[in-house]
């Protein structure tokens, strides 16, 4: 009976091998895949064990972590409820994270490599070190202008977004999206009443969750002449040329009549471009387009940033640098099925309809750039990060371009002439601040047949000297009469509200 | 040597909770009761395999710190640094060990030959039975936790018959096969190939295939009749070295598993519980917070252990349901990490191959039939639910032997820990010391006739 035995001897060998194998399997090859399943609680305990760092604007919080009680060690609040909530996002417990606490959530949460150092130290702790903390961009007075001025608006938009940012550097000073959300809620540790919060809020019909100074986009309509009125310049044309114009415009071969939206605008055959701008003169900037040919216009479009697709919002530089994406702006092929340009297209296409969209981040880009003399800066959010010390300094953005010279700078100071042209005798005057040269552009872009038109205001700040400021997009979605005047007035608030702040600090 | 094995073993074994002042209690209690059971074994066994103790003590001590570790997380924070060392489920676990351990050193008093056992093999194999079928037909209420019925239920305690009916209807399979060995190997016919069986002499295999099954319906427990059905093929086969047993008992157990997944699936009734572990099994993640709930958070727990483990007292074990019992090993898993299972695998394993290792030894037919198939089950038993926690096989509600908690399974399996140090030590006894040793009733009729047999099977 002792070879039977032995043999039984190798059977359970061979099992223990395939349990061993086995284990391999589940412990080491799946491990990762096991690790971030989303089913996993255990890696978010882990996570809640340390002090998530925060995220901060002008030395105030606008994300800590407070101690609590059960299972989670750390409570996430945001102060500032739903001000800050397209900007820095929320961090919940079983939902997706997003915003810069996506973005930046390795830094915050202590387990990025920069914070390696204090990671060892903690092995001679008995507590963990908090992770680091992030500087926003943000500029605390003009995010709360433009939240208030948003929200409180006076043409009763449901709808908007609002994005300020300095043309030198590309620093966002401001990023409102309306309606906002308070992501409290959204982090409880009670995760079923979280979800519940989260599905209410993916219920609503406004959409509270989208980023729309950032993800969505939408007919640019006058604010697009800027870019005409780029490649115009560049092509020859000088602010006192003079443009057909009239009071109606058809393009030759179909399509629907081009009006102005006022009798009062530009009924003359021929008008300068240069008024053209400040009138917001449509039947001009049609034609201007048609005269210039498509492939003109979307090249200047493209420089000025369209259809751009990688474009994020967040860090500049460094390891794992992300950010929150941004939504291609598009001006649509503007071609006929032959190939060639297709001018009733392209004639509403010059004056940002058709299928031209851009984000309201694009419109203040294109202000941006032509406030900084043709140097179009790239957009971050992410000014500093801090170690879990507050002194150690693990990253500090520096500004780098976005799409370098769009414009020559002799076009760009023609183009601040015009748009300043515009907000002093033009349809931008509301968002006239004092003692500083402002520029701008309205647009009022129909959406849908039966909707209202939504209302755009895109411009910029500069000092007398000739240093830009701020550039700032509002756009109020579906926002009917008055809507591009009304946006112009809380740009004006909103580039206010920076300069006062950087007069101040 | 053994005695250091042990305490360091122990201490080892119960530093993994976090340092409090009295952490070695539990560890300094093992360590008095091992070097007891060992002081025991010197007197009562001396010529046993001096590897066994210290391995079972190592895994029971592990168990007990890891279960004390579990009591520990369930606490509430503030009480956690001077929990009571006597509480909870390790506490528990700690005064069954102490049980176990007597109870083990009791059976070694008592047995002083491990062939008196087959004296009383018919008696051990009806009760046997009997323990098996008790939960069966008792009433839900009293027997049945988590859906299968397993327990007994009396008060605060909760017995698993099954536990020791194992050891007691091993001893009969044991008694039975070498009794009938002859004939069940000697006579057969041949087609296409292998030895197959006279009929009647498949009658007994067929009869603990029913039983099996039966378990397996009645009292829901794929694992049991798992364990049951592989013991007794086994031993069959090392009876009659004939492989046809074994191809037939696969064949008969995968033949009832499968019909019994085809019959959950269509008819459900008794065998749906059967054919929902299949499923879980092969999609665990279908069902993630359902059906799949369990498995699915064994995997993550393993799976986040990785190769070293979160540490131990690092990890969340408790996010795994059931920890304690069935999916210890999991827990453990996530804290001590591949290397760590590989460790405790590899001394199970130790435990086994120095079973077997007790039976090539020992000279006695029905000695070696026990060691062989106590050896052979409880790797079977850890190969089920390890293999079961880690998705190798589907799911079966086992104990890990000597980590889980539970008295009935650790009694059971310090009884099974027991005899093989009786048999081994009568294996590693010098010859001379036989006659000395066997016990005045070895002259009655069954026991004589066993000692007559020859050891190694005349072939045909």
């Amino acid at each position: 009976m002792n070879a039977p035995l032995r043999r039984v001897g190798v059977v359970v060998l061979v099992l223990f091998g395939l349990l061993f194998a086995n284990l391999n399997w589940v412990q080491a090859y799946r491990a990762d895949a096991y690790r971030n399943s989303d089913y996993n609680g255990r890696v978010q305990i882990a996570e809640y064990e340390r002090q998530r760092g925060n995220i901060e604007a002008g030395k105030t919080a606008l994300a800590q972590s407070k101690a609590s009680d059960g299972e989670l060690k750390f409570l996430r609040e945001y102060p500032f409820d739903a001000e800050y909530a397209h900007v820095v996002g929320y961090k919940p417990v079983n939902l997706a994270a997003t915003g810069i606490e996506r973005t930046e959530n390795e830094f915050l949460n202590g387990t990025a490599d920069a914070l390696i150092a204090d990671r060892i130290s903690d092995w001679f702790k008995s507590e963990k070190t908090p992770g680091g903390s992030v500087l926003m961009t943000l500029s605390r007075r003009a995010q709360d202008v433009a939240f208030k001025q948003l929200s409180d608006n006076r043409v009763d938009a449901t709808r908007g977004a609002a994005i300020a940012l300095d043309p030198r550097t590309g620093a966002v000073q401001a990023l409102v999206s309306m309606p906002s959300f308070n992501p409290n809620p959204l982090v409880s540790h009670d995760t079923v009443a979280a979800e519940k919060a989260y599905d209410k809020l993916e219920k609503d019909r406004d959409k509270p969750l989208n980023n729309r100074a950032l993800g969505e986009v939408y007919p640019p309509g006058s604010t697009f002449k800027v870019i005409d009125a780029a490649a115009a310049l560049e092509n020859g044309y000088t602010p006192q040329t003079q443009i057909p114009a009239g009071p109606v415009y058809r393009a030759p071969t179909s399509g629907t009549d081009i009006r102005n939206a006022a009798d009062s605008i530009c009924p003359e055959a021929q008008v300068t471009l240069d008024d053209a701008l400040t009138e917001s003169c449509n039947t001009g900037f049609a034609q201007l387009a048609v005269k210039l040919g498509g492939e003109v216009i979307k090249d200047k479009a493209r420089d000025f940033g369209f259809t751009q697709t990688d474009l994020k919002v967040g860090r500049l530089a460094g390891a794992n640098a992300d950010g929150i994406p941004v939504a291609a702006s598009e001006t649509g092929e503007i071609k006929n099925p032959d190939g060639g340009d297709d001018p009733a297209a392209l004639a509403q296409s010059g004056i940002g309809q058709n299928n031209v969209r851009m984000t309201p981040l694009q419109g203040a880009l294109i202000a941006a750039a032509v406030a900084n003399n043709g140097r179009q800066m790239r957009p971050y959010l992410v000014q500093q990060l801090l170690g879990p010390d507050r002194t150690t300094n693990h990253y500090t953005a520096s500004p780098r371009e976005l799409n370098g010279a769009v414009v020559s700078p002799e076009v760009a100071t023609t183009l601040q002439g015009m748009m300043v042209n515009v907000v002093e005798s033009g349809t931008g005057g509301n968002a006239r601040v004092d003692g500083f040269r402002v520029g701008g552009k309205t647009g009022t872009a129909q959406s849908a047949e039966d909707r209202k038109d939504h209302g755009w205001f895109i411009g910029f700040a500069m000092r007398p000297d000739g240093t830009p400021v701020t550039a700032v997009c509002v756009f109020l979605e579906e926002a009917g009469p008055g809507g591009s005047g009304e946006a112009a007035r809380i740009a004006g608030q909103i580039m206010r509200a920076v300069t006062t702040d950087r007069e101040g600090s | 040597m053994v005695l250091v094995a042990i305490y360091s073993a122990t201490v080892e074994g119960n530093m993994l909770d976090t340092v409090t002042p009295d952490f070695w209690v539990p560890a300094a209690v093992l360590g008095v009761l091992f070097f007891a059971l060992h002081m025991v074994i010197r007197f009562l066994a001396p010529y046993s395999d001096p590897a066994l103790v210290p391995c079972v003590a190592l895994l029971n001590g592990l168990g007990v710190g890891f279960l004390r570790r579990l009591d520990l997380a369930e606490a509430p924070p503030a009480d956690r640094a001077d929990y009571p060392i006597f509480a909870g489920t390790g506490g528990r676990q700690l005064a069954w060990t102490l049980a176990s351990v007597i109870l083990a050193a009791a059976l070694l008093a008592i047995i002083r030959d491990h062939r008196v056992i087959s004296r009383y093999a018919y008696t051990l194999g009806l009760a046997g039975i009997v323990l098996v079928m008790i939960p069966a037909l008792l009433p839900a209420s009293i027997s049945e936790i988590n859906g299968a019925k397993l327990w007994v239920r009396i008060g605060g305690f909760s017995i698993q018959p099954g536990e020791f009916a194992k050891l007691a209807l091993l001893a009969f399979f044991a008694y039975y096969l070498v009794r009938k060995r002859e004939v069940l190997s000697l006579a057969s016919h041949r087609f296409l190939g292998i030895d197959f069986p006279r009929g009647r002499d498949l009658g007994p295999v067929v009869v603990v295939w029913m039983v099996s099954l039966l378990v397996l319906v009645f009292e829901k427990d794929l694992g049991t009749s798992l364990l049951y059905f592989g013991m007794f093929v086994v031993t069959l086969y090392i009876a009659t070295e004939r492989v046809s047993w074994l191809i037939i008992g696969l064949l008969l157990f995968f033949g009832g598993a499968y019909s019994a997944y085809l019959l959950g699936a269509t008819v459900g009734g008794p065998f749906a519980n059967f054919y929902d572990r299949a499923r879980i099994w092969l999609d665990p993640f279908a069902a993630p917070y359902g059906e799949g709930y369990q498995l699915v958070q064994s995997l993550l727990g393993l799976g986040t252990g990785g190769l070293f483990g979160a540490g131990p007292g690092a990890g969340q074990p408790t996010k795994v349901p059931e920890v304690h019992n069935d999916f210890i090993f999991a827990g453990m898993g996530e804290e001590i990490g591949l290397f760590g299972l590989s460790a405790l695998l590899i001394i199970y394993l130790l435990i086994v191959e120095r079973g077997l290792r007790a039976g090539l030894a020992v000279r006695d037919s029905f000695g070696k039939l026990l060691a062989g198939g106590l050896a052979f089950t409880l790797a079977l038993q850890v190969f089920v639910i390890v293999g079961g926690v880690s998705k190798l096989i589907p799911l079966t509600g086992q104990t890990t032997p000597f980590l889980s908690a539970g008295g009935s399974s650790l009694m059971a399996n310090w009884m099974l820990i027991a005899l093989l140090l009786r048999i081994s030590d009568a294996a590693r006894r010098p010859v001379s010391g036989i006659d000395s040793s066997r016990p005045s009733g070895a002259s009655a009729s069954a026991p004589a006739q066993l000692h007559g047999a020859p050891t190694e099977v005349i072939r045909p």
